[in-house]
């Protein structure tokens, strides 16, 4: 997908000012949040599980090697196949190899952030294979030709209106003046349509939320059962997955569910919770005749044993971006590309370069809401200060900033100076303000000044007073 | 280090670290934390050679430049027996992120983590550490306080101000709407993304306002002057204060950003 993070500033302006946008993301800022607090208000043992959860993901990455030729092993053992990719070209390649040679038509696909990440509806498009979205959230945005902005909840960024409008331009063949003003009906007709695809597709596509390596399953959460459907119905199932997915045996996913679907929608599991081993056996009444399973790591290898590391303990919950004051007020397509938030800000400079994403470990303030609900606890806003740290020693940091930032640490750096400046500027802005107590507009401080008036000094500095008045140093 | 008091008891020496913000804009909270330390039965000084804690270049990613200033933090509180502030976001530098910033420097990093280990901010540092009487302190109004992110995250900051709060005579706490988001200040941020911060602190006062208090309370002045500046832009008639004003007992002067006779 075509990244616009180097535009970031306009692109949140223009969400600032979209009305609609800003009633539609009402409901992450109050409903996701409460749902997460409530049921992790049932759960005593809550941030046991978090420490466990963290510690199971801390111990897979330090023996990643092991566990995911362990997980090969297995799934070739239960008749499936493993595709080691190294970028998204590779796993384009490979799936369209598979399509192919099935002569698939038809794609049916779960909700996949590895598949957005490697632009795979576009490709297969361009290769005359028809993909679907089968999770309602991702069909209305492919029906609008848009990216997801949210990692969980795709279509948060839209009101019912806008679906209203996105059905009646695709479903043409159904009569106009159908009822989808609720959302039943809507849900009913997206119902409709898909059914027929479930049956029509040729290969069915989902992601992974866990890989274990015990077994050499796969396992997915969703609230619809289209993940169901996409992989049991058609001729072979693709599962796309990213490297860090692997978790060592059953017991360790199961630990972690019990944080996941809490942290992301604060339910205490998700409708749907499932384990893929291999293709159909021969007792099986059902099932794919093929499974594989494409494993990418598009630059998260790089990551291990640097300070991005913890960052690959991330299982996709969304709950930082739920919680982040800034996802808040933007929403995620400002953020420019396929992760958006505090996760967003540390991963995609990871993936895809610093050189672009400069903006998004930078529009943070750090208030760290991110970290205290991250079910894996990421140290998220120490993660953005490396990113900063990067851009400051690679001079990305703009020029003004750079050196008005350097001048004031030397000053900072000698308090007797420093002291002497701060009386000065505090008279300046004191002889400026001329008795009232705030100004409007001052010299060198409009980006304060653009949103709130600069209180004034009260007088002299408190050290100055400090001193005259013979207090103890 | 520890001195001996009138009374006989032994007092501790607390180093007040005033932090950048109150030496150059509100001096008056300086003056509030010492007459609150001293009445907790602490010896006070302002050591000489402070100027800021270097989280600004600390978190615009500068580590050479936030260590030169943060060295000047390491000299000047050496001796004493406690470093104190009145800030959750400057206490919250020196104690947690000060061991981080000098790990890699063996010159330096046994002397931030002894600082860490003895700094503390203002209103915890009364609560927890000297378990503050505040008996006879009055303050007439409704008041509602504002937990500052560094110092509720970080810090823990929560019980302990509403506990002091609540022993001021004639003061009535009413809790904010979505007391735990950020007021959008968060330091450089503010100027450097001024649309996002600026949407940010207009839901903040709009939830604080709601609350009907005559007074906003929080324990930083970087969002204090945020949400005293947005306040005053909007022409609401809401003040602000920091919380040491108010447990002082000095709230003569002025609220933040208004001056004398300015409503």
């Amino acid at each position: 997908m075509e990244i616009t993070s180097p535009t970031f500033k306009a692109n949140a302006r223009e969400a600032l000012d979209d009305t609609t946008l800003q009633k539609a993301l009402g409901f992450v800022k109050v409903g996701f949040v409460d749902r997460r607090a409530k049921a992790a208000a049932r759960l005593p043992e809550f941030e046991a599980l978090r420490d466990q959860a963290k510690a199971i993901k801390d111990h897979t990455l330090a023996n990643l090697d092991l566990y995911l030729e362990r997980f090969e092993e297995k799934v070739t053992a239960a008749g499936g196949t493993v595709h080691w990719c190294r970028d998204g070209a590779e796993a384009r390649t490979t799936i369209l190899d598979i399509c192919r040679r099935l002569e698939a038509r038809t794609v049916t696909k779960g909700k996949s952030m590895i598949a957005e990440e490697i632009a795979l509806n576009d490709f297969l498009e361009e290769q005359g294979i028809e993909p679907v979205e089968t999770d309602l959230g991702e069909y209305i945005i492919q029906l609008r030709h848009e990216p997801p902005s949210h990692i969980i909840a795709p279509a948060v960024h839209l009101v019912k209106e806008q679906v209203s409008d996105a059905f009646r331009a695709a479903h043409t063949h159904l009569p106009a003046d159908r009822n989808l003003d609720e959302a039943p009906t809507l849900l009913a007709e997206a119902r409709t349509i898909l059914r027929r695809k479930f049956l029509a597709a040729d290969v069915g596509i989902t992601g992974a939320n866990f890989l274990i390596a015990e077994t050499g399953s796969t396992v997915i959460v969703t609230n619809e059962g289209n993940g169901d459907l996409t992989q049991t119905l058609p001729r072979a199932h693709i599962v796309l997955a990213s490297l860090e997915k692997v978790v060592p045996t059953l017991e360790d996913a199961s630990t972690i569910l019990r944080v996941l679907a809490r942290s992301a929608t604060g339910q205490e599991f998700s409708v749907y919770t499932t384990f893929s081993t291999g293709p159909r056996r021969a007792e099986d009444l059902d099932g794919p005749e093929e499974f594989h399973v494409v494993l990418l790591d598009n630059g998260r290898s790089a990551m291990l044993g640097t300070e991005f590391q913890d960052m690959l303990r991330c299982i996709r919950c969304g709950a930082c971006l739920n919680h982040c004051p800034v996802y808040g007020a933007v929403g995620g397509h400002a953020y420019g590309w396929v992760y958006p938030g505090p996760m967003g800000a540390v991963l995609t400079p990871s993936l895809v370069g610093i050189d672009k994403t400069g903006h998004l470990p930078n529009a943070s303030s750090f208030c760290g809401r991110c970290e205290a609900v991250c079910p894996m606890r990421i140290p998220l806003p120490k993660m953005m200060r490396h990113w900063r740290e990067r851009e400051f020693e690679r001079h990305m940091t703009p020029a003004a900033a750079r050196t008005a930032l350097g001048f004031w640490a030397w000053v900072a750096a000698r308090p007797r100076l420093y002291g002497v400046m701060a009386n000065l500027g505090a008279r300046a802005l004191r002889i400026w303000a001329r008795g009232r107590g705030a100004l409007v507009r001052v010299p060198l401080a409009g980006g304060w000044t653009a949103e709130r008036d600069l209180p004034v000094p009260e007088g002299q500095s408190f050290q100055a007073q400090w001193t005259r008045r013979g207090g103890a140093r | 280090m520890m001195e001996s008091g009138e009374t006989g008891k032994v007092k501790p020496v607390v180093g007040l670290f005033v932090t950048c913000l109150v030496d150059l804009f509100r001096p008056s909270v300086g003056f509030a934390a010492v007459k609150l330390l001293e009445a907790a039965g602490c010896t006070v000084r302002v050591p000489a050679g402070q100027s800021c804690c270097g989280q600004p270049a600390y978190n615009s990613g500068a580590r050479a430049q936030a260590r030169a200033v943060a060295r000047t933090v390491l000299d000047a509180f050496a001796e004493v027996d406690y470093l104190v502030a009145p800030s959750g976001s400057c206490a919250g530098m020196i104690r947690y992120h000060y061991p981080a910033l000098f790990a890699d420097d063996p010159a330096d990093a046994a002397r931030a983590e002894a600082l860490a280990a003895k700094t503390w901010e203002l209103v915890s540092f009364l609560t927890d550490i000297r378990d503050m009487d505040l008996s006879g302190a009055r303050f007439d109004g409704t008041v509602t306080y504002h937990d500052a992110c560094s110092g509720l995250r970080e810090l823990g900051i929560e019980a302990g101000p509403r506990a002091l709060l609540g022993a001021v005579e004639g003061l009535t706490l009413t809790e904010a709407a979505d007391r735990e988001i950020c007021c959008g200040f968060g330091g450089t941020f503010c100027v450097k993304y001024p649309d996002i911060s600026g949407r940010m602190v207009a839901d903040k006062v709009e939830a604080l306002a709601a609350t009907g208090a005559g007074t906003v309370l929080a324990g930083d002045l970087g969002c204090l002057m945020n949400i005293a500046g947005r306040l005053r832009r909007e022409g609401r008639a809401m003040e602000a204060r920091h919380i040491a004003e108010v447990l002082a007992g000095m709230t003569d002067s002025p609220a933040i950003g208004r001056a004398e006779g300015e409503v």
